[in-house]
């Protein structure tokens, strides 16, 4: 898959930096503002690398690392979909400290 | 300048000033009195002297959607609408401006209901003034074709890159008949190029449409909204004089002056009834009653500074609503009152609300209006919304 990188938006201030509202993939977001009660693990053991946790992920946050499936925390928001849907349950929903 | 006359209605001129100028994606749903705008269009298509996707959609929702589509793939697109369909694509209308995609839209103005209505009115898209498009009126079913095409050319200037909306009158315009002249496709080509820009979805560049914006950005968004709009002021004009200088037809930009030179009292109208405000002009005049005509072609961008600028010589200027915003006064009228604010003198103003539902206008009507202002001394306490031609003899309960 195509994974952006987050970029962060250079706000300088000036009007004429400020874009039409069209964006380049990644721009605009802010990191998530630490309110997950839980976050979701991967065991690569059990998984099967069916992408379907990418695929249901409502804010695109899982990717592949190599062979193994990574997930970014600075985006996750920890709604516990992916490891909803997991068939393998090899996603396993963890309380943040 | 070849090209050639035709006995068509405004509906019709429209139609003919939307193929030339040549959209690639046209998404509309009938209404009445839009409907024939749309079947023309079919027609053009479906015979090949329209090359462009025609898009049935199963509402208005869905074709305002769908022209925010085709635009954000960089694609020219034209819609038309009328009343509660307008009022069904409002939800889209802020998504087409906000994101800054000139598709071109006509509105045929008519009532909306409750009561129900098919006659017309300035309701419809008095409702939409705050949606983020520029926001035109014509006089005529001439002017109707030409500002299709002046239309894009306003909107798809790099540094507007805003929507607009024509609004013709219903019925009086959409469904009468006049002598149109109609350009050659060629001059309409070189004087209206196909629509190229960075501004859409790319597979090669990768970009988001329709995004969500925070507290931390969005206020800075909508101050390049907010900013962009004297783009808009200064291609109006230009577009007015180069298609005056290719065409013949100039039609003086956000405003037109009628007899204003020497005038006592003016009077503002917007739309078809400005035609017979002209020639009530002139037969006061010959009356030696001197007032004057202010053709206001544009509600936004507003030309605040036609009022601002205005003669201390008049006394009063009168602002003719076919709408009411229900709890205070006319809509024009309210735009006109701020922009008159900021005079160094004060210039009294009154407002007539006439043609509501289709309620024909007449001669006498427009007459009476113009005498209301001559006898208007100014008094700030004077009844200053006045229903012209309404058929109650007591209002008191």
């Amino acid at each position: 898959m195509q994974r952006q990188k987050p970029v962060k938006f250079d706000f300088s201030g000036k009007l004429k930096d400020v874009p039409l509202p069209i964006a380049v993939p990644g721009n605009l977001l802010s990191i998530n503002a630490g309110f997950r009660s839980f976050r979701p693990v991967i065991d690569n053991d059990k998984c099967a690398g069916c992408m379907m946790c990418y695929v249901m992920c409502p804010d695109g946050t899982i990717y592949k690392e190599g062979e193994a499936l990574a997930i970014d925390y600075d985006y996750c928001k920890g709604c516990g979909i992916c490891a909803e849907e997991c068939k393998l349950k090899a996603i396993e929903m963890v309380p943040e400290e | 300048m070849a090209g050639y006359k035709d006995f068509i209605s405004g509906d019709e001129a429209v139609a003919i000033g939307a193929k030339l100028a040549r959209p690639e994606v046209i998404a509309a749903y009938p209404i009445t009195p839009q409907t024939i705008v749309v079947e023309r269009l079919s027609d053009f298509v479906e015979d090949g002297s329209l090359d462009c996707q025609y898009l049935h959609v199963e509402s208005e929702h869905s074709a305002i959607m769908a022209v925010l589509g085709s635009e954000a793939m960089g694609s020219r697109s034209f819609t038309a609408t009328s009343s509660q369909g307008l009022l069904y694509m409002v939800e889209g209308l802020p998504y087409v401006s906000g994101s800054r995609f000139p598709v071109v839209m006509m509105n045929a103005n008519r009532a909306i209901a409750v009561p129900w209505s098919i006659y017309n009115d300035h309701n419809d898209s008095m409702f939409c003034m705050n949606s983020g498009w520029i926001q035109m009126y014509v006089e005529d079913a001439q002017e109707a074709l030409d500002m299709v095409i002046q239309a894009y050319k306003i909107g798809e200037n790099p540094k507007v890159m805003l929507p607009v909306m024509i609004n013709v009158d219903g019925f009086l315009l959409t469904h009468t008949y006049e002598l149109v002249e109609i350009p050659d496709q060629a001059e309409v080509d070189s004087f209206l190029p196909p629509y190229v820009t960075d501004h859409r979805m790319d597979l090669n560049d990768f970009k988001s449409v329709c995004i969500g914006v925070g507290p931390e950005y969005h206020t800075e968004f909508r101050y390049r909204q907010y900013h962009d709009f004297k783009y808009a002021v200064d291609a109006i004009a230009e577009v007015d004089r180069e298609y005056g200088d290719k065409f013949g037809r100039y039609y003086g930009g956000m405003v037109e002056k009628y007899r204003m030179e020497d005038a006592e009292v003016v009077l503002v109208t917007v739309g078809s009834i400005t035609s017979t405000a002209r020639t009530v002009v002139d037969s006061m005049r010959e009356e030696g009653k001197k007032v004057g005509l202010l053709k206001l072609r544009y509600l936004r961008p507003f030309p605040d500074e036609a009022f601002i600028g205005l003669s201390d010589n008049i006394k009063a200027i009168g602002v003719l609503d076919k709408n009411m915003s229900y709890g205070y006064e006319g809509t024009v009228y309210t735009n006109v009152n701020s922009a008159l604010a900021r005079r160094e003198k004060r210039m009294p103003s009154l407002n007539f609300i006439a043609g509501l539902g289709g309620r024909a206008i007449s001669r006498e009507d427009i007459e009476e209006m113009f005498n209301q202002l001559l006898e208007y001394k100014g008094e700030a306490e004077a009844d200053r919304v006045r229903f012209i031609n309404l058929n109650l003899k007591e209002v008191e309960e």
